[in-house]
């Protein structure tokens, strides 16, 4: 398989799961382990351009795919601007939930480059976060969404409005 | 643990009939494995064959996915494929494998019981086609025999007019059913109602579907009497994600509802 851009192969037992030929074989430690069950989205990559969660399938299920983790969104250095926009508006607070946040977010504004906020709630209600209660990862994602547009992004709600 | 991943239906099907387990998008069935529920010794992969992920008008491959249905889907099948999951799981989950699974609550099965649809089943000794309510067997049991596969969900040719989908459930997001439901409506009055999570297998209420298709333009009075129908003929338990009795009153107030959106 392809991941990150890099051809990769290995021998793996039928039974080693996405995620951990990810973190174990490749040693892509970002992304997580969550549930295990296909709810949290800590796991969540793209295989061939679509978010799927990885704790759910099988490592040679992906074989000849193209796999992309959240160590490969960043280009030559420079953050992703959906990663800016969790920086810039507090988008995460232990950050477990994170990377699976981020590609969720990235797929959604692949898609729809102008989400309203409901679009966005949908399209990261496969991620479960425990710290935020989601409002400011609204706000990373509209981050996110105006700078790939090139527009100035939308002030913080915690900013401006005296 | 074997892995086989066929390019062709035949090949899975010779999997299959050597007792392969079958493996889709893994929504199911991989959340079983990671549990040390089940450990299957042979698996067949039915990601890569491009048949079963084929959709001419009325016939649907068993491996198209939800986010498919949700893009491309009738009405009602597209608002069910909507709610089930979440994006990754839509992009990973098939139509075939909710039937697979046969859960109580699955959000596609309404639709289907609503329209009437058949579900087409392949093993190497040839196909059938079986209709939903033969197809449902009870919670989490189908009528699918050992080496038989689920090839395609067969829709009647002609749609009903309108056709609305909805679902109650404890939260917004990727939630399981508490109620799930689709009412459809013809143009001379001809009505259905299907549920889901309010009986062993998904279900109609024929008491209620007669009483309204005499409707032409259904009072309020009528409308409340559909619901109490509804209600009365759904078959709910009490178990972790709600009680009979809410199940019950949700059942009607969410199939009027649907109606309503029909008659709008």
């Amino acid at each position: 398989m392809t991941v990150n851009g890099q051809p990769v192969s290995a021998e793996v037992e039928p039974r080693t799961l996405l995620v951990h030929f990810l973190r174990e074989d490749l040693r892509l430690t970002g992304t997580h382990v969550g549930c295990e069950t296909g709810y949290c989205g800590a796991c969540t990559v793209h295989v061939d351009g679509e978010p799927v969660k990885s704790c759910t399938m099988f490592a040679v299920q992906a074989d000849g795919a193209n796999v992309t983790t959240i160590e490969g969104i960043a280009s030559n250095g420079d953050l992703h601007p959906v990663q800016e926009g969790f920086w810039e508006r507090h988008g995460l607070q232990c950050g477990y939930c994170t990377p699976g946040m981020i590609m969720s977010s990235v797929a959604l504004l692949s898609k729809n480059d102008r989400p309203s906020e409901e679009e966005i709630r949908h399209g990261i209600e496969g991620n479960l976060c425990r710290c935020t209660g989601y409002h400011n990862i609204v706000q990373a994602v509209q981050f996110a969404a105006a700078r790939m547009r090139g527009e100035e992004p939308p002030a913080a709600d915690w900013e401006g409005g005296e | 643990m074997q892995a086989f991943h066929p390019k062709t239906l035949d090949e899975a099907l010779a999997a299959a009939a050597d007792g392969a387990t079958p493996l889709a998008g893994g929504t199911d069935l991989m959340v079983e494995v990671n549990f040390g529920k089940r450990r299957p010794e042979m698996v067949v992969g039915l990601r890569r064959i491009a048949e079963l992920r084929e959709w001419e008008r009325s016939r649907i491959g068993s491996g198209v996915t939800w986010r498919r249905v949700e893009r491309d889907g009738p009405r009602a099948y597209a608002q069910a494929a909507r709610t089930v999951g979440s994006p990754q799981i839509r992009n990973a989950a098939t139509i075939g494998g909710n039937l697979g699974t046969a859960s109580p609550a699955g959000d596609g099965h309404p639709f289907l019981a609503a329209v009437d649809a058949s579900i087409e089943i392949a093993s190497t000794s040839g196909r059938r086609l079986v209709p939903w309510y033969e197809f449902f067997t009870g919670p989490k049991q189908n009528a699918l025999q050992p080496g038989e596969l689920i090839t395609a969900v067969v829709l009647p040719e002609r749609l009903p007019e309108r056709h609305e989908f909805g679902k109650v459930g404890v939260r917004n997001a990727m939630v399981i059913s508490t109620v799930c439901c689709v009412v459809t409506r013809d143009t001379e009055g001809s009505t259905t109602v299907a549920l889901g999570s309010v009986g062993p297998t998904p279900i109609r209420v024929p008491a209620a579907e007669e009483m309204i298709s005499a409707e032409p333009s259904p009072s309020d009075s009528a409308l409340g009497e559909f619901a109490r129908l509804v209600s009365e003929g759904v078959r709910p338990i009490t178990d972790h994600r709600s009680t009979e009795e809410y199940r019950r009153h949700a059942a009607g107030v969410l199939a009027r509802r649907l109606l309503e959106r029909c008659l709008a």
